[in-house]
């Protein structure tokens, strides 16, 4: 009888600028199973891997922010593209975290498809929520959207992927660059999507995914004077939700606020949720000869 | 002196102009600055007769109102020149000898300028030498039009030749020059080669003078000023009848070029009917009675 | 970039000041408005419910025409409980009549406001340019205008708004908070109160302390247009009154426009709460002239930009960043043109720039003048007549500035430019950016290519090409970074005042 095989665990780390680093502070916690049981130590992301993951994902926004919108769409079809070939990945990801094998597919699938959404929002948004001004002067005047910058986001604490790609997914189609805290409970499937999007045309530090505490990060994330907007979708406790307002009056940081619970209901994606991080700039020229 | 390359165009902004000139015409000329400024008008007129009617029986009533705008207000200032067709230099001379009145006179084949350069340099030495004080050339618009800049530089400078002692206006024929650009190179080449005074126009075609012209032609001789220390002087011509549109002109020099050009040595107006206008406004400040033409000779 | 060594070199202009007399031979006599039928009463209470109610704690407080120091009348303090009760009142009126009213007769209310608007021009530039110190030419051709004109624009929206937000059934807040800073007092308030009556909302406004005279006379233009009580409240009073608006409970949404520092301030309070909010702050907007530039244009542009409304303007070209190859030529030309700004009486037609709004913004505009000269700049202003009384400053420039001295890098608000080289784009751009702030920037150049590239790299809310300094009621306002959160003008100026 052939000896039963050790299999090789994989050992999850971070996605930062398009590496895998650990956690400069060398902390873990552990990711545990339904039945509580470890599935991996998670890396406790630091201050100091926020400030790194900040400092990255500025120097990422022009790249990105130029890219025209056709190929930020072409990028984000491709990570779905990446998500649709790696369904048993997460399948086995989902499974030992309570999904059962119909929700877990659901999942994937809504995923998927919200990929593909936001995909075909990149270069259309700029035509539904753009104007040109009819101004009394002799002027012409336009008014289009650009990202507002780096946002800094908590993604959904109770769904780990769809939830995940929901709030990434509209912040990268509007040409901003994000630092996300993946769920604190579920950190795994954040960092296997962290590999789809390495595996896909994403350029690094478009989307930087850390792993670790809320409560020991919201300080940081609110208060970063290079971040532009702070995002959050779940019911924070008050204090918390205090802080982060208060630390975003430091820079006048966007802070933007959606609660959604059920990630497949229909408002769950909207093309407001690209807005939200969007500005609007308006351009004035006079018309002569 | 250095030649700029004409070839270069200098870029402007027709609506900035047009917001500019909207500003300056905001001024609001009241009391006494508006008398003076009345009486600066009167003595910047060339008082003008272009017509193929004219005779010398007109040009004599010309010259007299030029000398007596008013006799009930002797002591008004008198217009700068008076403006006639060459033939006519010699009547016009005559009647205003022994007075301050310059003789200007359209030579080169006023206005359309559509003949051989010789013929327009000979109308220029008959109308000096019948007396013209002033020469009011036309430039070549189909040349300029069509890029020759340096034709129509060379013929400028031939007439300033030709016009010895007289000073020399050149008419751009703003009008036909399309935009402001050409209107500024068209005044940079005058300029150069030797205009003592750009005009902007005939006043056979239209649109005539308009304050964004202007605008645009004070600019160029503030800039030429700049870079040579030499005053140029300007004349805007045709399409300016009252009183209220020759003070908003004088606005416009004033606060473009300064106090230096508030006088008729450096700026000037080509007009007709102009002056009675400035007669009633001024008999209106002097009386406090709005004034009907009636009472005005229209010569 | 490559030219790090060179391009913080400050400049010094080598051009003569002026070879041009503007001064001499014809001088415009005074033009004074004549401003008799403009009645100002010795006192005004607040406006609540649709009535003019005394404040409860019975303090008033003076303000002054900051061109002759005079006290013109009193405005009422209003304290916690007057803005409780005006709360109330748009609580009241929004649950009530203002939401039984169709749309379309709501946007008829709205019409009505602006068409009185415009009958009564006059007589509100007057009072505009009396309390607060603005040049008439101004508060008559620009800022009351454009008030008529904002509730115009946004009437017509109010039957209208689906088409305004695809996907969404548009719902107002609620009653809004509004806060108006001193600087275009009317057309602020207009900003505030037209979209947030289009939407459906009532509000309870404070207007400045300074110049909070047209928002009463607006008051009695809302009381003469029937408007139902409680939609539209007025109170005065100054910080504290603004805090207790930002504070209480029931108030759905705070729109505030002033400084970054109280926005700030703002932003912090509301924190933890859910009441939504926008803010129009501050800015350090740059000009960035190419050689290309259609100059004399550039240079109205400047003064367009700079010394508009005396510089208290958020949006203001405080920066000027000049290509060198042609910096000394524009700065001979700025200089030349400074010397036609005529300043003084505010009321005189002719005046360019009038008086500072109060003694306290005169005291820190005259503070960054000794902090510039401090720094090292080179000081040039007008050698203007200046009247003996009341609050004036000199338009004034300072070149010889490096990016990191503070008249570079603060907001001043006051008639105060820098002057700045540059040789690339690139470094233009960077200098630009180089700021908190992002309100609005301005570009130069005949080739339009270049104005796309730049302006789309200007990190700002409105870009202003071969322009500076122009408002209108369909074109979306508001700033990045620094400068603010939301817009306030055109279509986007209408989701600050509904649902997500």
């Amino acid at each position: 009888m052939a000896e039963e095989r050790i299999d090789v665990k994989k050992t999850y780390k971070m996605y930062i600028g398009g590496n895998f680093p650990r956690s400069e502070s060398g902390r873990t916690y552990k990711a545990l199973d339904s039945d509580g049981n470890l599935l991996a130590n998670a890396c406790q992301g630091s201050r100091k891997d926020f400030r790194d993951a900040v400092k990255i994902a500025r120097g990422a926004f022009n790249g990105w922010s130029s890219r025209s919108a056709y190929n930020r769409g072409q990028i984000l079809y491709r990570i779905a593209e990446m998500l649709e070939d790696r369904r048993d990945q997460f399948m086995r990801e989902l499974g030992p975290i309570g999904f059962k094998t119909a929700e877990a597919e659901a999942d994937i699938n809504a995923s998927i498809d919200r990929l593909i959404y936001y995909a075909g929002w990149t270069d259309k948004y700029q035509q539904v929520f753009g104007s040109v001004n009819p101004v009394a002067s002799s002027h012409f005047n336009f008014s289009m959207l650009e990202p507002t910058g780096v946002v800094a986001a908590f993604a959904p604490e109770k769904s780990p992927l769809l939830g995940l790609v929901s709030i990434i997914s509209p912040i990268i189609a509007g040409g901003n660059t994000c630092v996300v805290l993946a769920s604190e409970e579920f950190p795994l499937p954040a960092i296997s999507f962290a590999e789809v999007l390495n595996a896909s045309d994403v350029p690094g530090g478009v989307v930087n995914i850390l792993t670790g505490s809320r409560e020991e990060l919201s300080e940081h994330f609110s208060s970063h004077m290079d971040v532009n907007a702070m995002c959050y979708t779940d019911e924070l406790p008050s204090d918390m939700k205090k802080l982060i307002d208060e630390n975003a009056s430091l820079n006048v940081k966007r802070v933007v606020k959606r609660m959604i619970k059920d990630w497949y209901h229909e408002d769950s994606q909207s093309p407001y949720f690209v807005t939200d991080f969007q500005e609007v700039k308006t351009t004035w020229h006079p018309v002569g000869f | 002196m250095t030649y700029p390359d004409f070839n270069q165009t200098i870029p402007i902004d027709e609506i900035g102009v047009n917001e500019r000139v909207a500003r300056l015409n905001s001024r609001s000329i009241k009391k006494g600055s508006k008398v003076q400024a009345l009486k600066l008008a009167l003595s910047m007129i060339d008082h003008t007769t272009l017509e193929g009617s004219d005779s010398p029986g007109k040009v004599r009533q010309l010259c007299k109102k030029a000398k007596q705008p008013y006799p009930a207000m002797p002591d008004l200032p008198t217009v700068a020149a008076v403006c006639v067709y060459p033939r006519l230099v010699g009547i016009a001379k005559q009647e205003l000898k022994g007075t301050d009145i310059n003789v200007a006179s359209v030579a080169t084949s006023f206005p359309s300028g559509q003949v051989p350069l010789s013929n327009r340099l000979d109308d220029t030495r008959f109308a000096v030498e019948e007396g013209a004080d002033e020469i009011d050339m036309v430039i070549s618009r189909g040349a300029f039009l069509n890029g020759e800049f340096s034709l129509v530089f060379d013929e400028i400078a031939a007439v300033k030749e030709a016009c010895g002692e007289a000073h020399l206006k050149v008419i751009l024929e703003t009008g036909e020059l399309q935009t402001l650009e050409n209107v500024r190179k068209a005044s940079d080449i005058a300029m150069h080669a030797g205009a003592d005074f750009i005009k902007t126009s005939t006043g056979k075609v239209s649109p005539a003078a308009t304050q964004p012209v202007t605008l645009v032609m004070l600019e160029a001789i503030r800039d030429y000023y700049y870079k040579t220390d030499k005053m140029i002087g300007m004349k805007p011509a045709g399409g300016i009848r009252t009183a209220k549109q020759a003070i908003q002109y004088l606005v416009l020099v004033k606060e473009t070029l300064g106090a230096a050009w508030l006088n008729k040595h450096y700026f000037r107006f080509g007009a007709s009917s102009l002056t009675n206008d400035i007669l009633m406004q001024i008999v209106k400040q002097e009386t406090g009675q709005y004034q009907s033409l009636n009472y005005f000779s229209n010569d | 970039m490559s030219n790090t060594e060179t391009k913080d070199v400050p400049y010094k202009p080598t051009s003569p000041n002026s070879k041009l007399d503007f001064a001499s031979v014809w001088e415009y006599a005074p033009a004074p408005q004549d401003s008799d039928f403009a009645e100002v009463k010795e006192k005004y209470d607040l406006f609540i419910d649709g009535k003019f109610v005394k404040p409860s704690k019975g303090r008033y407080f003076k303000s002054t025409n900051p061109a002759n120091e005079e006290v013109i009348t009193e405005f009422a303090e209003a304290t916690q409980k007057d803005v409780d009760k005006a709360v109330k009142a748009a609580r009241k009126a929004f649950e009530g009549e203002w939401s039984r009213i169709s749309a379309k007769e709501r946007g008829k209310y709205i019409y009505r406001i602006a068409r009185m608007i415009q009958e009564r021009a006059r007589e509100f530039a007057i009072l505009e340019s009396m309390d607060g110190g603005k040049p008439i030419r101004e508060s008559r051709d620009v800022d009351i205008p454009l008030v008529a004109a904002y509730f115009f624009y946004y009437a017509g929206w109010a039957d209208k708004l689906e088409y305004a937000f695809p996907g969404k059934q548009p719902e107002p807040l609620g009653v809004c908070g509004q806060i108006i800073p001193w600087n275009f007092p009317l057309l602020m308030l207009a900003w505030k109160i037209a979209p947030a009556l289009a939407t459906g909302n009532t509000v309870v406004l404070k207007p400045a302390e300074t110049t909070s005279l047209t928002a009463l006379k607006f008051a009695e233009l809302v009381k003469d247009c029937g408007l139902p009580d409680g939609v539209v409240n007025i109170v005065t009073g100054a910080g504290q009154t603004g805090a207790e608006i930002v504070n209480h409970k029931d108030v759905d949404k705070i729109a505030f426009t002033g400084s970054t520092k109280v926005g700030k301030l703002i932003q912090s309070s509301l924190a933890g709460t859910d009441k939504k909010y926008t803010l129009e702050l501050g800015g350090k907007g740059a000009m960035l002239i190419f050689e290309d530039a259609p100059i004399d244009q550039a240079v109205e542009g400047i003064i367009n930009a700079i010394y508009f409304n005396q510089g208290h303007v958020c949006c203001a070209g405080s920066r000027l960043l000049v290509q060198e190859g042609i910096a000394d030529k524009v700065i001979q030309k700025l200089k030349d043109r400074l010397a036609t700004l005529i300043v003084g009486d505010p009321l005189d037609k002719n005046t360019d720039v009038g008086a500072i709004n109060s003694k306290e913004q005169f005291e820190t505009v005259n503070k960054y003048l000794e902090l510039g000269v401090e720094e090292g700049a080179d000081i040039y202003q007008c050698d203007c007549k200046v009247p003996d009384n009341g609050y004036f400053i000199r338009p004034t420039l300072f070149t010889n500035v490096s990016q990191s001295n503070r008249i570079v890098q603060e907001e001043i608000f006051g008639p105060v430019l820098t002057v700045q080289t540059f040789r690339t784009a690139e470094e233009g751009i960077e200098k630009t950016n180089n700021t908190p702030y992002g309100l609005a920037n301005g570009v130069w150049t005949d080739k339009g290519s270049k104005i796309f590239k730049v302006g789309s790299k200007m990190r700002s809310g409105v870009i202003w090409a071969n322009t500076y300094n122009k408002f209108d009621p369909t074109s979306p306002f508001g700033g990045y970074k620094e400068s603010g959160v939301g817009r306030e003008g055109g279509m986007h100026g209408l989701a600050a005042y509904i649902k997500n």
